[in-house]
């Protein structure tokens, strides 16, 4: 019968010859094979002490971005809950009042912004979608928790800090998606 | 007198190494099989994971004690307490080195220097059959039985063809007891061991002496894959911890008559120039160091087959051991005896 496929194998059931049925040269090959990968360099990454190098566009927890004088970028516009395959993304918008201008860069900003770690699938197409460079992903990985309710991520945790040092770079990840390493 | 202490101390000494031993023996085996798949395995209690067995050990004695209510409750505990003083007591007739002189009178070290020690090992070795199979007995439960029935019948035809083999062993020696056999091999500077003489029976012994310790290729009575836990399938905390513990002393025993029976015990090249440059006490001490050294070599072997070798099916077993190693432990019985025959004419 003509096989259907090329990749189809004629099975063999061939009777094994003598030195074939003593086992004992399969065996020494097999125990020479095992005895090489001791000596192998071992591929284990050791976690918490050494991280392994995620990819430049590595999509990892969400950041509002703040600009250079230390204001919030977000305006509620509300682009990247509407791209949100995953419907993860809800907020609620208020007005800036007069003296908040340091705070918020532009007239309306969010008062509430919520991003369900558990719905998320980090596709980011809340980045994409985001006209104010205000949401980007990271590198950093969304951590464990116990309960569902922790992973209910508000501004305060989503928000980078104002001083230098407590900025998130997400620069290198912009440059890569420039670039086309996706 | 101070042959009962020196005789006290080897036991309590024995017993802490054996035991010790079969502690570290449970990290190697994490560590040989993490190494031989490329990957580095516990590391995190202690430096390189040193600690991994007294971890283990306190995990074992911290779990819940389940009897089962339809087990026989006294079989259930003896079953791993026969497992674990069996595997302790086969130790007794092992030669740790030369004699020595302590206070005027030569004591050998070795617990007991029974005439018939190698029947001893075969009988007591027999004996640990009874743990597996009391305890998969006891735990009322189908694949308990089924462990404890394969444990049964796989170590019953394993020990006949071990039997022979020795037997091929102590024709050649003329010796049952285990420190002749030893000395004997110290001819051509600590090279004369019996394996040149009975490599065939050295390959039954060591085939059988995997199927005794119920380890892979030979693991079927505890197969996790097709019977749960095997024999072992119903118990718990530190009772399973035995059962564990005794596999395990159970191989370095084993170790230790592969290198007593087959490579020479404590001999080492060398050994009659060595004895002349350092003391008694000193040269015994480096005799045990190569003992220990041997047995350690068994042991990775036995790991080291564990990850190399895949599970016999039963009929392959019962072929293997019936119509392959009894035959031929025969007839490595018989040629042994025509040589001798042959060059004592």
């Amino acid at each position: 019968m003509k096989p259907l496929t090329n990749r189809s194998k004629v099975a063999s059931n061939k009777v094994m010859t003598t030195t074939e049925s003593l086992y004992i040269p399969a065996i020494l090959s097999g125990l020479k094979i095992t005895i090489k990968h001791l000596f192998k360099k071992k591929v284990t990454i050791k976690y918490p002490e050494v991280l392994k190098e995620h990819a430049k566009v590595f999509r990892g927890q969400h950041v509002l971005k703040r600009d250079d004088e230390g204001r919030e970028n977000c305006t509620a516009c509300g682009l990247c809950a509407v791209a949100c395959p995953a419907e993860a993304i809800t907020m609620i918008a208020g007005e800036r009042e007069k003296g908040e201008e340091h705070l918020y860069r532009e007239e309306k900003y969010a008062e509430e912004y919520n991003i369900n770690m558990l719905r998320c699938i980090f596709c980011g197409l809340c980045e994409e979608a985001c006209p104010k460079d205000a949401i980007y992903l990271t590198d950093r990985i969304n951590l464990s928790n116990y309960g569902r309710d922790q992973f209910m991520y508000t501004k305060d945790m989503l928000v980078e800090g104002a001083v230098a040092g407590e900025r998130i770079d997400v620069n290198p990840r912009r440059k890569g998606v420039r670039e086309g390493a996706l | 007198m101070e042959i009962i202490i020196f005789k006290v101390a080897l036991v309590l000494i024995l017993f802490v190494v054996s035991l010790g031993l079969a502690a570290y023996s449970t990290y190697a085996e994490r560590k040989v099989a993490a190494f031989l798949q490329d990957r580095i395995g516990p590391d995190r209690a202690g430096p390189f994971g040193m600690l991994q067995p007294l971890a283990d050990g306190l995990k074992m004695i911290m779990k819940e004690e389940i009897i089962p209510n339809t087990s026989n409750a006294m079989l259930f505990i003896a079953g791993p307490a026969i497992s674990m003083v069996t595997a302790l007591m086969t130790s007794a007739v092992i030669p740790w080195g030369p004699a020595i002189t302590i206070a005027g009178q030569k004591m050998a070290l070795q617990v007991a220097d029974l005439n018939i020690g190698v029947l001893y090992v075969l009988g007591v070795v027999s004996i640990g059959v009874y743990g597996i199979m009391i305890g998969g007995w006891a735990s009322n439960n189908k694949f308990a039985l089924l462990g404890a029935i394969r444990a049964s019948s796989q170590m019953i035809s394993y020990e006949l063809a071990m039997g022979m083999s020795i037997i091929a062993i102590v024709m050649s020696t003329g010796s049952l007891t285990l420190g002749n056999i030893v000395e004997q091999q110290s001819g051509w500077g600590g090279m004369a061991w019996n394996v040149i003489w009975q490599p065939l029976g050295f390959l039954i012994f060591i085939i059988c002496a995997f199927a005794e310790c119920n380890r892979t290729p030979f693991d079927l009575p505890e197969s996790e894959t097709e019977l749960v836990g095997g024999y072992h399938t119903e118990y718990s905390s530190m009772k399973l911890g035995f059962y564990l513990f005794s596999e395990y002393v159970n191989m370095f025993i084993s170790s230790a008559m592969i290198s007593c029976l087959y490579f020479g015990g404590y001999n080492f090249p060398g050994m009659s120039s060595v004895q002349a440059a350092v003391g008694e006490i000193p040269f015994a001490l480096i005799c045990v160091v190569v003992l220990l050294a041997k047995i350690i070599f068994f042991i990775f072997f036995f790991m080291w087959v564990r990850w190399t070798i895949p599970r016999f099916r039963f009929d392959q077993l019962m072929n293997l051991g019936w119509k392959v190693l009894i035959p031929l432990s025969i007839l490595n019985m018989l040629v042994t005896g025509g040589l001798i025959l042959f060059f004592n004419k």
